[in-house]
């Protein structure tokens, strides 16, 4: 009762100290996690993020290759790229933003 | 459909014919095109009905109008900053009409069109090519520079620029192939749930179990119903938010 008559404070900050007490709130921790649809979003991506590199790397690769008549070293060279480029694509994707 | 048992003909959905009866059959009008028309249509209804009562207190109409309008308003601006107004139009057509050919797909005897690669693909290289003429156009050569980092050692810039250029190159197709996979993969559980409920109905070998049976698939296909609500939307979102991001990117560079 006494936090109650305390004064001072506006409706908003009584009623917020109330539902602390009855622990209505949820815990004040490091609330990094976004929604339910943000982290879903990211989990969605993730997995086409990688392989569309791969997928275009091979496919500059075999063109390149067709090109040059270097069949199959450029493919080889542009599957390690293209690996690369997945995994930097994903860094982008969950990298802390600064 | 499969309407015969011990068959699942999953991908005949996804079939183009063509609409409007004989007008549409000699221009190769095809149901898909009709379904854009009509999503077209909702879209521009919703938004100029919505807008007409100008109320206060909105009713349900324009509530929706005012949430989509303002959501994509201030998504753009969160993530490619106060010059994302002029790109605001941009995106909100383009997250309209994935979301409505999305959630149009859902209601039965109609067609999704972003379930067709073709339509996603040519989504997605608009958007690559409009980021890339607007990059360009704001820095001019120096746009260039996106693929190799500042600070970057110049020792590693044979690895570096190409796998960069990967990167930006994979872009459209990692847009493209996550619509159109999502709704592909949706529907087609659909038809593979529904087909199931037929065969064990129909089926002699279970008789009347058979009929009860039934309802499992049928539980399924109603909690599936519900994914794909929430995926259609989500597809949409992420769709229009990557957008976003690439605009943010071609406005900003790194």
């Amino acid at each position: 009762m006494d936090e109650n008559k305390g004064g001072g404070g506006s409706f908003e900050d009584r009623l917020e100290t109330a539902r602390r007490k009855q622990g209505l709130l949820p815990a004040e921790g490091p609330k990094k996690s976004g929604p339910l649809d943000k982290s879903l979003g990211i989990g969605l991506r993730v997995g086409v993020e990688l392989v569309s590199a791969l997928v275009v790397a091979v496919a500059i690769g075999w063109w390149l290759d067709g090109w040059l008549h270097t069949r199959p070293f450029l493919l080889i060279l542009f599957v390690l790229l293209g690996g690369a480029a997945g995994i930097a694509n994903i860094w982008r994707l969950v990298k802390p933003k600064d | 459909m499969a309407a015969e048992a011990h068959a699942i003909d999953a991908l005949g959905q996804f079939k183009l014919t063509t609409a409007l009866g004989p007008i549409g059959a000699s221009v190769n009008f095809t149901q898909s095109n009709l379904m854009m028309v009509i999503s077209g249509l909702l879209i521009l209804g919703l938004m100029v009905l919505g807008a007409r009562p100008q109320a206060v207190v909105p009713g349900r109409l324009q509530a929706l109008a005012e949430m989509a309008y303002e959501g994509i308003r201030k998504m753009c601006i969160e993530q490619i900053g106060e010059e994302g107004k002029a790109f605001f139009p941009f995106v909100f057509t383009l997250f309209m009409f994935v979301l409505i050919g999305n959630l149009l797909g859902l209601l039965p005897f109609s067609f999704t069109y972003t379930s067709h690669i073709a339509v996603t693909l040519t989504l997605a290289l608009t958007v690559i090519v409009l980021v890339t003429i607007v990059a360009l156009k704001i820095h001019g050569l120096h746009f260039f520079s996106y693929f190799f980092p500042p600070g970057a050692p110049v020792l590693l810039a044979p690895i570096i620029v190409p796998v960069e250029i990967i990167s930006y190159l994979s872009r459209p197709v990692s847009l493209s192939i996550r619509l159109f996979a999502n709704m592909v993969a949706g529907h087609v559980m659909f038809e593979v749930f529904a087909s199931f409920i037929l065969m064990m109905a129909a089926s002699h070998a279970l008789g009347s179990f058979g009929v009860v049976g039934a309802v499992g698939p049928m539980a399924l296909n109603v909690a599936l119903m519900g994914f794909e609500l929430l995926v259609a939307f989500l597809q949409a979102y992420v769709f229009a938010i990557l957008t976003c991001i690439y605009l943010h990117d071609a406005v900003h560079l790194h």
